[in-house]
């Protein structure tokens, strides 16, 4: 065998590995919502940390995705004499993948690398150590707990910015391409099924897992002193725009199979 | 348990970690009030022995239980019961850093909910007098040195009523005075009834606490007795740790006369 495929099979072993690593960690996780003790002082922390402290960025990442989108949208349909029907376009898009999408990366960037980092230096500092030896489960309090509360907060945060994009829409549609509001608001609830409205809340959902996940494992795997926290960090942000990303499409996908 | 039980025991136990060993066939008894040190150079393998019995890590080899009961093939679930009888002082103390040093002190009275608050209260103030340090209970441990770190550590494992403490380096990083307040602690627990195994390499307070002391280099043991038999003990390796200077400079390099495979640290 030649150094070469060696590597490789190294890799897609050390890939698995994770893979089967991060599974459990799910697993065990999930498993923490099933029994006491319930940890209800830290998951009203972590809802407010999380939710509260990401209030802000998800409002402004909304209000310039619908100001945009209010602006382009109106370029593409001006040729067919359709500008009027912009908030249409807004609406749907918004609530179906630009919502969620951007939301999630924003909260990702913000939240989940600060569950990354915040664990990763309890482990290297074997505050995960002292936690165990005083029978406490590690993964139950600061997994499960931080794993509610986003599952709680980014389809709230996701809601907010929907909402928030829409009104940026309509500030631009006011201001610069004349539209009536009533137009404006008929059109864009008008365009939004319920379908719409399911897909909007089940990616949020989906999104607020792979967040929570992806920051606690790599926290807990975290080796090397200072300069793994570090890693962990970078880690958890990369893996999860990449898994929010893909399981986006994924989602989207499966839910045109099933019309 | 009858007093003849061991409280904690491993028997022949190795541990590699990555392709290392570190620990090779390690024996060991501590009988439940007696207090054990654990002495060693740097690297030799205490914190890992430690680490074992709280089922922080598992042996590859050889079997270790606590008050009768093996714990080598224990789950989490059932090791967190383990736990609860045990506390240990982390050779850096290990303190939460998102809690007050009265949520610190505290944190297995709140855990477990079996008191009152201010019962815990009473608890965790009565363990920061112990260790001198009453008036940072509203402190965060970021606020401390790293001597009254340690000391926060200890008072957390005062204060969780176990039955076995672990002590990893208590005196490591404390100055004369707190060192002497830490061997006088190990003292009046003992005569509690407490169990206790004490790391360190500060001969002082070995002498002074040790009922019996385990000497282990390179991660074998090399000693077990008493005080007074480790002080008569003629092995080199021994006498070197004992008194570094009373050795001809170049004795490692001499044939090898003793147990001792690889030189510590
Ligand atoms: N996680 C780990 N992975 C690999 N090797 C480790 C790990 N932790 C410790 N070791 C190695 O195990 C050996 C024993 O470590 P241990 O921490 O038990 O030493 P110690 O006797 O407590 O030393 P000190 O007095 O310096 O604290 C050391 O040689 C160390 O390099
Ligand atoms: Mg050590």
């Amino acid at each position: 065998m030649t150094a070469a495929t060696f590597d490789l099979r190294a890799k897609v072993l050390g890939y698995v590995f994770v893979v089967q690593e991060f599974t459990v960690l799910c697993a065990q996780t999930l498993a923490g919502l099933a029994r006491p003790p319930w940890y209800l002082r830290d998951i009203v922390f972590q809802l407010d940390r999380i939710g509260v402290g990401s209030l802000f960025i998800v409002i402004l990442t909304g209000l310039f995705t619908g100001m945009v989108l209010a602006l382009q949208g109106a370029v593409q349909l001006e040729p067919y004499g359709a500008t009027i029907y912009v908030s249409r376009l807004i609406g749907t898009s918004v609530v179906r993948e630009l919502g969620p999408v951007l939301a999630a990366l924003m909260i990702a960037g913000r939240v989940g690398t600060g569950i990354a980092s915040e664990i990763a230096s309890m482990t290297v500092t074997e505050q995960i150590d002292a936690l165990r030896a005083e029978g406490t489960d590690p993964i139950q309090k600061l997994a499960t707990t931080r794993l509610i509360a986003c599952l709680i907060m980014i389809p709230l945060l996701t809601i907010i910015a929907d909402g928030v994009a829409i009104l940026g829409g309509w500030l631009v549609a006011k201001l610069y391409l004349s539209i009536d509001s009533y137009f404006y608001w008929t059109w864009a609830f008008e365009a939004i099924h319920r379908r719409d409205i399911v897909l909007g809340l089940v990616k949020p959902v989906v999104f607020g897992f792979i967040i929570a996940m992806v920051g606690c494992y790599a926290g807990f795997q975290t080796k090397g002193g200072t300069v793994g926290v570090g890693l962990s960090t970078t880690q958890s942000m990369v893996s999860s725009s990449i898994l929010i990303l893909a399981s986006d499409f994924l989602l989207t996908k499966l839910f045109m199979a099933f019309p | 348990m009858d007093a003849g039980t061991p409280m904690i025991t491993l028997r022949s136990v190795g541990l590699m970690l990555g392709a290392r060993p570190i620990l090779k066939d390690v024996s060991l008894d501590v009988r439940p009030g007696e207090t054990k040190v654990i002495l060693g150079g740097s690297g030799s393998g205490k914190t890992t022995i430690l680490r074992l019995i709280l089922g922080l890590y598992r042996p590859d080899q050889g079997s270790i239980f606590v008050g009768g009961q093996e714990i080598t093939h224990l789950g989490e679930r059932d090791l967190s019961e383990i736990r609860q009888r045990m506390a240990m002082v982390f050779q850096n103390a290990a303190l939460f850093d998102s809690l007050t040093v009265r949520e610190n002190v505290g944190y297995r009275l709140w855990e477990r909910d079996l008191l009152s608050d201010e019962q815990i209260d009473l608890a965790v103030i009565e363990s920061l007098r112990f260790v001198g340090l009453e008036d940072t209970v509203d402190k965060m441990p970021a606020e401390l040195s790293g001597g009254m770190r340690k000391r926060v550590g200890i008072a957390r494992a005062l204060a969780s009523g176990a039955t076995a403490l672990l002590y990893d380096e208590p005196t490591a990083g404390l100055d004369p005075i707190n060192t002497c307040m830490v061997g006088r602690l190990i003292q009046r627990l003992k005569t509690k009834g407490v169990t206790q195994i004490v790391v360190t390499h500060d001969l002082d307070t070995a002498y002074r606490v040790a009922d019996r002391i385990v000497m282990i280099a390179s991660g074998r043991i090399l000693f077990d007795g008493t005080p007074d038999e480790l002080r008569r003990s003629a092995v080199p390796a021994i006498r070197e740790f004992l008194d570094p200077g009373s050795m001809p400079p170049d004795w490692r390099l001499l044939p090898k006369p003793d147990i001792v495979d690889e030189p510590a640290g």
